[in-house]
Parts: structure tokens; C-alpha cells; sequence
């Protein structure tokens, strides 16, 4: 039930353009990670490297002991089954209606009888809202259907792993506070492995286990989400609490006028920590964790009003 | 200095990755399952986008043989052989030429537009994660159908433009029906409906991968499908009529022509 993904020193570049290097991580098996970063850090680039669309030019991506930037076309197919993607724009194949898109994974890679693919289809269709719509084609949709469509392609085959690329973007507050709901529940069901690249700030507070940060050409911080709500280090701080204070400027970094300029301005205190999403069935997930564990664990006192009710808006009104 | 010969090299590398991705379609042919459905979809419309501009073209190019053979073969005094020149002309270079232009600018602009728009929409980074390789999927059955639909193509250009040919050379030019019929096998013969066909089969064959391999690697938005269907359509004009050249060579070389 979920897989883990160990990623070993991935560098990439395009040409001269680093985009990134030395990434280390692990997603822990049947956890939800996400991955963080400002626009233009490559957070696509490193999903799509994780399936093997992009080789790396350096570094290993083991899954079950398979290396996915070095081995074969076929092997790697046969990892990919894996996998369940949901891309930017959900990816729907245009000529087929949503239905035929969400069965063409189960008609080409097993041996189901049409009224079996149909009970599949219409469950995952269910789960992601969108009954109704079976027989519209891609482009007579909402950017946010064809995303939950594209969800519910990615979750016929029951994938190991869910790697999803900005569920947010394009969908409106109350669609997005639903489809966070929606991957906490379905971790909890499906037990994979979830990696989530946003740059919704919102979202990465309440979600995941793990947090990623993606600056400057490499991995800032990887680690439980308590560790980075709580850390001290400005990037971190200056990105999840989305300030403009910090060494991330308007372009990548800010200059040495600007930080000279902006060093006698306090950063504003750490809001508290929130609670984490819960399953809508109040069953906790397997890779769940009471809330201030790994603080208590490591000695670290988190923000006052951390872990209550109230602390899942107040980060709301620290902006600016 | 590495840049200048990057750059000079670089027609070389691009070359050498049609190539390859040729290699990767003649595998991805003989790979089971075969996809039957796109098959015969991807000929329906293949065939729908260029009968109808194919047969316009055959027209006037059997008349334009006609007039033009037929001229020059009166000079000469060999009225008789009108009906032979122009069944030479049009089985051995027209039909294929033809066929060529059609099957490039029609089939193949289409195709390197259909697979263009499906790469920036990450529909086939989809399908490769879904586990299909897009190749076998898509570009084997298009470039299977291709070439079925040049062979039949090649067939119909030759028809009407033989037909075209008689109908100039007998109303315009005052040549005789039977004379025009009858001297068809004088010179003509059947070799040269096979290297027509043969031809065919590889302009096909050439129109469909190039225009796989230009959409499958397209890039940068719609302008980069844009860039894609007239770089595949450029590329492949030039690679069929190097190809015809040469084909045309070894032909005349190989098959000894018939003396009356």
C-alpha cells in the first residue's frame, strides 16, 4: 500500500540553465508530500523527471528498487503503472469524451468487460463530482472539471503513487478547500503515496505530512510539516507565510541593495501552526500524526494559538 | 568555435534523430496489439482530407503532359506514340509526384498538427504515463495508413490522369482515339506501375514520419505547432522529391526500357 520514492542527488539542467541540483529526498510510503517553490523553480520539471519524462542528468530515482533515470524504456513502462498523473490542465485526450477518457486506462491495460469498466468509471466520476458530465468532451468544460476529470483518470488503475501538478491553479477557494478535503480522503482510502506540487500557500498549511521547498536551484528544506511551519530559516518563513520580506525577490533573489535595505525590518512572528486536515469520515489516515508531535518530539515550542480551531485562518490575516 | 560547429553539425544531429525515431516506428509497427480502430480511423480521414484535392490535381497534370508530350511528339512525326508518352509520364513520374504533394501537404500537415496540439497539451506525456507508448498508439497506425492511402492515391492519379491525358489529347489536339489507346503498351509496361506504387508506398512511408516526428516534438505553444506542420511539410516536399530522384535512378537503371 503506497510505495516509497527515493530521490539521491537529482540535478537537471537545460542547456546551460541549471534548473536544479544535488534534490535529495524520500516520500515516505502513503504519505502526502508537497512540493513548494516559486514560479519558475522547476517544481514541474522534478515531477515530470519523477515519471520519467524529462531525464535527469545526474542523481537516481529509486522506486521498488527500480532506478527510473537510468533504467530501460520498458522497465520503465512497467513502473509507470504505478503511477496515477494528474497534469496542469488534466491532459484529457480531446477527441475522446470525459467517460472514454477516464476508461481508456482500464481498456487498454486490462481485460475488464465493458460493464465492469463502466461501474469503475462512474465510481471514480462520483468521487471527483463530475456525474453528469460523462459525455462532454474536454473542451466544452471548466478548467476545474477537466482537472477533476483528469483526477479521476489518474485513480482508475488504483495508483501507488499520486502526482499531482498544481490542483489548485485555476479553481476557486471553495473548489480548492474541496479538492484538498478530497486527496486527504482518498489517501486515506487508497493508502499511495502523494506528492503535490502548489505554490498555494493555504493548502500546503492544512495538507501534507511532508513539505518541500524548491529556491534557488535547490532543495531549501524537505521534512515534516511541523518542522518547516515552525522554522526560523528566512526562506522557508518568508514563502510559507507569503511575505515580501526575505531573500526571495520579484526575480529569484533579491540583491544586496535590497536586503541591505530590508535588514532592520523585523519579519513579522510566525503564525501558528494549524491543525491538519481530516478525513470528512473522522477516520485517521495511516500516516497520520497527533498534532504537535514532532515538535514535542524535537523540542521545538510552536507558535502560540498552534494546533487549535482558530489557527487555520489566522494565517490569513498575516499577509503583506 | 565549438558554437559555429555545434551549429553547423546541428542539421546532422536533427537528421540523425528522424532517423532514429524512423527505427523506433518500424519496431513499434511489428509490436502487438495492433490498433486496428485508429488504423482504419486514421486512413478514413487520411483519405477524406486528399482525394478530392489529389483528383483536382491529376487533372490538369495529365492535360499539362498531354499538351506538352503531345506537341513536342508531333514535331517529331509520332503522333502514334502520344498515348504511350503520356501513360509513361504520368504513371512513372506524375502519379507519384502527385501523390507526394498531396500526402505531404494535406495527410501530413494533419497529422503534425493533431500530434502538435496533443504535445503541448501534455496529452501524450499523459499517455506515456498512463503506460502507452504513444508510437506504437498513435504514429505506427498513422503511418500504416499513410502509406495504404498513397498506394490507392498513386492508383487514382494515374487513372484520371491517363483519363485527363486522353480527353486533351483527342479534343484539343485532334488525336484519334484508338490510336491514343492502342499505343499505350508500345512503350509502357508493367514494371512501371509497380515502381509507381513502390514509390508511393515510400512517400507515404516518409510523409508520415516526418510529420509524427515534427509533432511529437513540437514546442512552444500553439506557435510552436504552427512552426512544427510547416517545418514537416518543407522537409518532407524536399525528402520526396530527393527520394523520387533517386528511386527514379535505380529504376531507369534496373528495369531496361521496352523497345517498340
Amino acid at each position: 500500500m503506497g510505495v516509497d520514492v527515493t530521490v539521491n542527488n537529482l540535478t537537471k539542467s537545460f542547456g546551460k540553465q541549471l534548473i536544479w541540483a544535488d534534490v535529495s529526498l524520500t516520500l515516505p510510503a502513503g504519505e502526502i508530500s508537497v512540493m513548494l517553490g516559486p514560479s519558475g523553480t522547476g517544481k514541474s520539471v522534478f515531477l515530470k523527471a519523477l515519471i520519467g519524462l524529462i531525464k535527469p542528468d545526474n542523481g537516481s530515482i529509486l522506486i521498488e528498487g527500480t532506478d527510473i533515470a537510468s533504467c530501460s524504456e520498458k522497465e520503465l513502462y512497467e513502473v509507470r503503472k504505478l503511477f496515477g498523473v494528474l497534469f496542469q490542465d488534466g491532459a484529457m485526450f480531446g477527441s475522446m469524451n470525459l467517460y472514454d477518457n477516464v476508461a481508456f486506462p482500464l481498456r487498454e491495460h486490462t481485460k475488464k468487460s465493458e460493464s465492469e469498466i463502466r461501474d469503475i468509471v462512474m465510481e471514480k466520476m462520483d468521487l471527483v463530482g463530475l456525474l453528469g458530465a460523462e459525455f462532454k468532451l474536454p473542451g466544452e468544460i471548466s478548467g476545474g472539471m477537466r482537472k477533476r476529470a483528469g483526477l479521476a483518470r489518474a485513480l482508475v488503475l488504483d495508483p501507488e503513487i499520486l502526482l499531482i501538478d498544481e490542483p489548485d491553479s485555476g479553481l476557486d477557494p471553495v473548489r480548492t478547500s474541496f479538492i484538498n478535503q478530497l486527496f486527504i480522503d482518498l489517501n486515506a482510502q487508497i493508502d499511495a503515496t502523494f506528492l503535490i506540487v502548489t505554490h498555494d500557500v493555504h493548502s500546503v498549511r492544512v495538507v501534507p505530512d511532508q513539505i518541500g521547498l524548491l529556491y534557488h536551484k535547490h532543495l531549501a528544506m524537505y521534512g515534516p510539516r511541523e518542522m518547516l511551519l515552525s522554522s526560523p530559516e528566512p526562506v522557508v518563513r518568508q514563502f510559507l507565510n507569503a511575505q515580501t520580506v526575505g531573500p526571495i525577490g520579484m526575480s529569484e533573489e533579491k540583491d544586496a541593495d535590497q536586503l541591505a535595505a530590508e535588514k532592520d525590518i523585523q519579519l513579522p512572528a510566525l503564525p501558528p501552526i494549524p491543525l491538519q486536515l481530516e478525513p470528512s469520515n473522522g477516520i485517521p489516515r495511516r500516516s497520520q500524526r497527533p498534532p504537535g508531535e514532532w515538535c514535542r518530539l524535537n523540542g521545538v515550542t510552536p507558535p502560540p494559538g498552534s494546533f487549535t480551531k482558530e489557527a487555520e485562518h489566522a494565517s490569513g490575516s498575516q499577509q503583506g | 568555435m565549438s558554437s559555429t560547429a555545434a551549429r553547423v553539425l546541428a542539421p546532422v544531429g536533427t537528421a540523425g534523430k528522424l532517423f532514429a525515431f524512423g527505427l523506433d516506428v518500424g519496431r513499434g509497427l511489428f509490436r502487438r496489439p495492433f490498433q486496428l480502430r485508429e488504423f482504419l480511423q486514421q486512413a478514413w480521414f487520411i483519405a477524406s482530407v486528399t482525394i478530392i484535392p489529389t483528383a483536382l490535381v491529376a487533372i490538369p497534370f495529365g492535360a499539362v503532359i498531354a499538351l506538352q508530350v503531345g506537341g513536342l511528339i508531333k514535331q517529331f512525326g509520332a503522333q502514334s506514340f502520344t498515348g504511350s508518352a503520356s501513360v509513361l509520364a504520368v504513371i512513372q513520374q506524375a502519379g507519384p509526384i502527385a501523390t507526394a504533394l498531396l500526402i505531404a501537404g494535406a495527410g501530413g500537415s494533419a497529422i503534425a498538427a493533431d500530434l502538435g496540439a496533443r504535445k503541448i497539451r501534455e496529452e501524450l506525456d499523459a499517455m506515456m504515463v498512463l503506460g502507452i507508448d504513444p508510437i506504437q498508439r498513435l504514429v505506427a497506425p498513422r503511418v500504416l495508413a499513410c502509406m495504404l492511402v498513397a498506394v490507392f492515391l498513386n492508383g487514382m492519379v494515374s487513372v484520371v490522369g491517363v483519363a485527363g491525358g486522353y480527353v486533351f489529347n483527342v479534343i484539343l489536339q485532334d488525336g484519334t482515339p484508338g490510336a491514343y489507346l492502342a499505343s499505350f503498351t508500345a512503350l509502357a509496361q508493367l514494371p512501371d506501375v509497380w515502381i509507381g506504387m513502390v514509390k508511393a508506398l515510400i512517400f507515404g512511408l516518409i510523409a508520415a514520419i516526418v510529420a509524427s516526428y515534427k509533432g511529437m516534438n513540437a514546442a512552444g505553444g500553439p506557435k510552436g505547432v504552427g512552426d512544427a506542420v510547416n517545418e514537416s511539410v518543407v522537409i518532407t516536399f524536399l525528402l520526396l522529391f530527393v527520394v523520387n530522384f533517386v528511386l527514379s535512378t535505380i529504376y531507369l537503371q534496373v528495369v531496361p526500357p521496352k523497345t517498340g
